[in-house]
């Protein structure tokens, strides 16, 4: 069986509340207010949907939970779960059951109240006795490491790495729902409360609440709903390793494999995407995905940023939203990136939108650089 | 009398030693263990009983000559702020695998890449049985 390329579109796309949500509410809160936005941005109704798809830190059961709080009995559902890269494996696996007439209309949704019970209660760490025994601040010490390799190895500079955060700080200043509201220059970021070096917490993605949903259909549904549909053009997926121990290069992620993977899929280069989405948890992450995805060769990540080339202006616009680093960073923070990229589809991204933006990248990350899953969107014009 | 179900359930699994328990224990002799799978002579860490990809069993276990080369290194701000900062890193050992540990013996932001490394067997205590720790290559006997 293959994935066809546009053979499915997402038509419908929300946010949850963000940021710091009110007492007591629960994921669930979030994924059913998410749900039900993003079925009102494509003009369905929840009898529509007949696919499930989520996941979530706080839920082990999280499909289970979204279909007992709406009342749905799904003809599919899927509840992978392998860290903030699930929503675009999920979109791969929605993309399938779709095509393959297993169901009608998927959602996929997310929802976290991390911030409100704190991120320990939200994300317990598992033991792993080789590494816990060390006390390795994680996920932060493992992506510190991978940045200490990326310096040692291709002469990556702290400013450079710095200049991701920046760049999401300018993006972030161009989105009414971003959390950061104020503006962040390298010596902030290289100057902030140190956490696991070379990264200070300026360099780490924010602790939020917060959820979304997008609604998948098949293209031809997709026709007659409201929104421009943002059609899948491509999905890849890679898991290399769970623990950052058993990551065989530290400065070469899935993302070389789950990028290839897609862009075939898609029949495009990296040449060809107006706008990135790349899953930002630590300011090396964009780093090395540029350099995974085609976008710049390996090592030259650090050099690439430099000069304000991915913030608003730049050459190439990442992270429009603001990013984990500054926008909102719920704990698993794909589905998000999947929402601003539907949006910049669209052309709905207000003061950040890129202009002609036909085809737009989403890249997931999981775990500790353990979980890589790319997806490219395309616009009415790339079908 | 009473069958010892719980007897009778272990004596009958395969399992007689956990990969694990087998690592503590090395680690207890001062030994820094690692295995070996004997069919193409692939070292593995972290201690498992299949080795990865081919499936095989033929897993043997080694004791390391504790010689390696720092790969990755981060220095970690304790969570309690009044505790001080210490080492996390990636060590390659010259057998050809790759372990997290520490380097002590100096200060973490001297801990470079690249930086040569040998083993020092920690005590650990009470809660924690005795595990593996590098010192710089350099660094004189064990304290």
């Amino acid at each position: 069986m293959t994935l066809k390329r546009g053979s499915v579109a997402i038509v419908g796309a929300a946010e949850s509340d963000l940021g710091q949500v009110v007492p007591e509410t629960s994921p669930q809160d979030l994924m059913a207010q998410a749900t039900l936005r993003a079925l009102d941005d494509c003009g369905l109704k929840l009898s529509d949907v007949d696919g499930v798809f989520a996941a979530a830190s706080q839920l082990s059961m999280a499909t289970v939970d979204v279909c007992e709080y709406l009342g749905i009995q799904p003809r599919y559902q899927d509840s992978t779960r392998i860290g903030g890269s699930a929503f675009m494996s999920l979109l791969a696996h929605a993309h399938l059951a779709l095509q393959e007439g297993l169901c009608n209309v998927a959602v996929i949704t997310y929802g976290s109240t991390q911030r409100s019970v704190t991120r320990a209660a939200a994300s317990p760490r598992e033991n792993v006795y080789y590494e816990t025994t060390y006390r390795p601040r994680l996920p932060v010490s493992a992506y510190a490491m991978a940045a200490s390799r990326h310096m040692a190895v291709y002469g990556t500079t702290r400013e450079q790495i710095a200049e991701v955060a920046v760049s999401a700080r300018k993006w972030a200043l161009l989105n009414p729902r971003a959390w950061e509201k104020d503006p962040l220059s390298i010596e902030d970021v290289i100057r902030a409360r140190p956490v696991s070096s070379p990264f200070t917490v300026r360099d780490c993605c924010l602790v939020n609440d917060g959820g979304g949903a997008i609604i998948v259909t098949t293209a031809e549904r997709a026709k007659s709903l409201k929104k421009k549909p943002a059609y899948v053009l491509g999905v890849g997926e890679c898991m290399s390793h769970r623990n950052i121990s058993s990551m065989a290069d530290f400065t070469v992620t899935g993302a070389a494999v789950s990028g290839p993977q897609a862009y075939k899929m898609a029949g495009l280069k990296a040449s060809d995407v107006d706008v990135l989405g790349l899953y930002d948890a630590f300011t090396i992450n964009p780093i090395l995905f540029l350099e995974d995805l085609g976008f710049c060769p390996k090592g030259e990540g650090g050099r690439f940023v430099q000069g304000g080339r991915i913030a608003p202006g730049g050459e190439l616009a990442v992270n429009t939203s603001g990013g984990g680093l500054s926008y909102c960073h719920p704990g698993m923070y794909g589905l998000m990136i999947l929402i601003e990229q539907v949006r910049q589809i669209r052309g709905e991204a207000g003061q950040r939108q890129v202009k002609d933006c036909d085809v737009s990248l989403a890249h997931g990350n999981g775990g500790v650089l353990s979980t890589q899953c790319t997806a490219i969107l395309g616009s009415q014009a790339t079908v | 009398m009473a069958t010892d179900t719980k007897a009778v359930s272990m004596e009958m699994n395969e399992i007689k030693t956990s990969p694990l328990a087998t690592y503590i224990e090395y680690c207890r002799k001062g030994q820094l263990a690692f295995q070996v799978c004997t069919d193409d002579n692939t070292p593995v860490f972290f201690p498992r009983l299949v080795a990865p990809k081919s499936g095989s069993r033929n897993m043997e276990w080694r004791v390391s000559k504790g010689l390696g080369t720092v790969y990755a290194t981060t220095t970690v701000t304790d969570v309690n702020k009044d505790k001080p900062a210490y080492n996390v890193c990636m060590i390659d050992l010259d057998e050809g695998y790759r372990m997290m540990s520490r380097v002590e013996d100096i200060p973490s932001d001297d801990v470079k890449v690249g930086m040569k490394v040998k083993l020092r067997m920690h005590p650990g205590n009470d809660k924690q049985p005795p595990y593996p720790v590098f010192v710089p290559a350099t660094s004189g006997g064990s304290k």
